[in-house]
């Protein structure tokens, strides 16, 4: 136990690096919006909102190099029930029109 | 395992906030942070239904959405996106001070966290107000009149279908506002609570979860913000 405690701290420099990519992730994001790339528009901007999600929980909220693993299976099993809420949900809808 | 009651006796000389029935203030903490997590996924699915919702009735009503879409302003939600950001540093620097035992600089960092907050909720109040002025709040007064491609060709929009779009703009916008408005409240006490010194390097679970908290709300912006405000612009 001892050994994981003062684990999950990185140095400041490296908190304010990954806001800075955050930050330019935002960026970036605003900027595809305005070029029409037709159906990759969404595609991208969400590419982008999963990129930055990422970066926050890994290092924001600690979940890379958390000393509990039960905490890194309960964070995945809450994003694998929101896949099955909008994937099922979306197979649904999305196939309703080939008849 | 140690005799209960030597241990006890033990930790409440090294950590008056380590309680009885955890074996030591790592266990403690982890315990702390597992119930965090699963409130957190609870807020996830919470969220993850109105997304769901949101992706739906887009599909269905395509051209009224992102007529309603191209209707935000962008520029506002940029600037709040970049607001939560910032504020996501200073509340993870918050923790990194309350670790190193620094209280002014904890209590620094949660003070800056609010007001960052609440620049977040005064840009949203503006957005709203906007709203207000042109009839884009569902209800008797709402009115939605058709919009015009990058072309000048006119595109007909159902207005019930775009008041749907608005709808759900308040209905996702307003919670997550709500969400920040507990997360300013609950800053603001800890900070309160960090200038009096109650959190020292051995104990500061409270700013670690309401980290936790905050970021999550972050989360939920950094998707809200392309689905309503981005993904419709070319359509």
């Amino acid at each position: 136990m001892s050994e994981n405690a003062e684990h999950t701290s990185h140095s400041q420099g490296f908190y304010i690096a990954i806001g800075i990519g955050l930050l330019v992730g935002t960026a970036t994001t605003v900027g595809a919006a305005f070029v029409n790339l037709g159906p990759f528009n969404p595609i991208i901007a969400l590419l982008i909102a999963t990129i930055k999600a990422t970066l926050v929980v890994l290092f924001f909220m600690h979940v890379k190099g958390a000393s509990e693993k039960l905490t890194g299976a309960v964070v995945v099993s809450g994003f694998f029930f929101l896949a099955i809420l909008l994937t099922l949900s979306l197979a649904d809808y999305l196939t309703r029109s080939w008849r | 395992m140690h005799d209960s009651q030597t241990t006890t006796v033990e930790h409440e000389a090294h950590n008056p906030a380590l309680l009885h029935h955890f074996a030591d203030a790592q266990q403690q903490k982890n315990a702390a942070s597992l119930g965090m997590w699963l409130f957190l996924v609870t807020e996830i699915m919470f969220f993850g239904g109105m997304f769901c919702a949101y992706l739906v009735y887009r599909l269905a009503h395509f051209n009224a959405f992102a007529a309603g879409s191209q209707q935000l302003s962008i520029w506002m939600g940029a600037t709040n996106t970049a607001v939560l950001i910032v504020s996501s540093v200073t509340v993870v620097l918050a923790v990194k001070a309350a670790e190193a035992g620094k209280r002014k600089l904890l209590v620094g960092y949660l003070v800056v966290t609010v007001l960052l907050g609440m620049t977040f909720l005064t840009v949203k109040g503006f957005e709203y107000r906007e709203k207000f002025e042109k009839h884009h709040v569902p209800g008797p007064t709402f009115k939605f009149t058709d919009t015009f491609d990058d072309n000048g060709k006119q595109i007909p929009v159902n207005p019930k279908e775009a008041q749907l779009f608005f709808s759900l703009y308040f209905v996702m916008t307003g919670m997550h506002a709500l969400h920040m408005i507990i997360g300013c409240g609950l800053f603001s006490v800890l900070a309160v609570l960090a200038w009096k010194g109650h959190y020292t390097p051995g104990y500061f679970t409270p700013i670690e979860n309401a980290g936790l908290y905050w970021h999550l709300v972050d989360i939920i912006w950094i998707y809200l913000f392309p689905l309503l405000y981005l993904i419709s612009r070319h359509s």
